[in-house]
């Protein structure tokens, strides 16, 4: 029987899933509060009880990344691993990784101040999508499609000046149905997928309201998402994906933190079971 | 248990535990449970939404 940690800070119906799959496996399994835990360079790896492997599950990005750097200084096992968390919690790193494996990926502009970006835009031409660097459940993410409306979007990231707003992350618009793909991955294989279609709107996040209904992996997919899981460093991951008119599949971000009530409903796997394997297979002896 | 903001009545379930959110039927304030034992349960106000929440 191993002992299975789960560390959170706001409790979801997802980490009570993965709670409940882990006991119901035989493992002896709970709960660590992240916003509530102390972790020191003094600390040693017995002074804290993490259990022999840690499903790292926090909604506060930061918080989660941050956490796990502190697991992995204690030698603690968790999944992911922080490598994997900075790379995905960062669309830019994201977007430059795939493009270096050879993943298919929107073409991706990059500007580091509003007044190149406006440049950019006016080289490049509309419509684009502008997104924040850090950032999920499709906050801040725009359609650009003309000047005026670029201009409007750039002089409110100057007003706002957050660190991550200099950074100017810019797509192309993907000629695609009014629909994404959300694959789900554990370690080397695809567990489900999802179509999640938009409610109207340009955005197709489940966190809006986009409608989930299954969908078959095809190899094709299931290929690119274990190239796309492989490019980001593995573990398990929300990969999403577009239907290009033209290119067919490209893989626009890998999330770190997957949710999944959603899919889990109508998903052929036990989602829940499968990413319990896989944190076992990572129990160091 | 009642509301840290209205004192309205916010009925916990059984099965609740340490760490879910509750919300309040009345004025609708978020508050996440800080200590469960049996039927005594505390409160503390939910963390709004970040900037970098999220998968």
């Amino acid at each position: 029987m191993a002992r299975v940690c789960i560390v959170f800070d706001r409790l979801r119906l997802e980490e009570k899933m993965l709670g409940d799959q882990a006991q119901k496996m035989g493992h002896d399994t709970f709960a660590v509060d992240a916003k509530i835990t102390q972790i020191s360079t003094e600390s040693k790896r017995g002074d804290i009880d993490f259990g022999d492997v840690v499903l790292e599950r926090c909604v506060s990005y930061y918080r989660g990344l941050h956490f796990t750097a502190c697991l992995e200084f204690l030698d603690v096992p968790v999944i992911n691993t922080h490598a994997v968390a900075e790379v995905c919690g960062n669309k830019m790193i994201t977007s430059l990784l795939l493009k270096k494996h050879g993943v298919p990926t929107p073409k991706t502009y990059f500007a580091f101040s509003s007044e190149e970006a406006m440049k950019m835009v006016e080289q490049i031409g509309f419509p684009l999508v502008i997104k924040p660097i850090v950032g999920s459940w499709g906050r801040g993410v725009f359609p650009l499609k003309d000047k005026d409306t670029a201009e409007a979007v750039f002089e409110m990231r100057d007003i706002e000046d957050g660190s991550h707003d200099r950074i100017y992350y810019l797509q192309e618009m993907i000629n695609r149905p009014p629909r994404d793909i959300r694959a789900i991955t554990v370690g080397d294989q695809v567990v489900a997928a999802m179509y999640r279609r938009s409610q109207g709107g340009f955005k197709t996040n489940i966190a809006l309201g986009g409608d989930p209904e299954m969908c078959e992996i095809t190899k094709e997919m299931e290929d690119l998402c274990i190239k796309a899981s492989s490019a980001v460093g593995g573990g398990i991951l929300g990969i999403d994906l577009m239907e290009d008119k033209e290119r067919g599949l490209v893989i626009h971000e890998v999330n770190n933190t997957v949710e999944f009530k959603g899919l889990s409903r109508v998903a052929k796997k036990n989602i829940p079971e499968e990413m319990i394997r896989f944190a076992l297979s990572h129990i160091r002896k | 248990m009642n509301c840290l903001e209205c004192d309205a009545t916010i009925n916990i379930p059984e099965d609740a535990a340490v760490g879910e959110l509750v919300s309040c039927p009345e004025c609708g304030a978020d508050f996440e449970i800080a200590k469960k034992d049996g039927s005594n349960v505390e409160l503390k106000p939910a963390e709004s939404v970040g900037e970098d929440w999220g998968e």
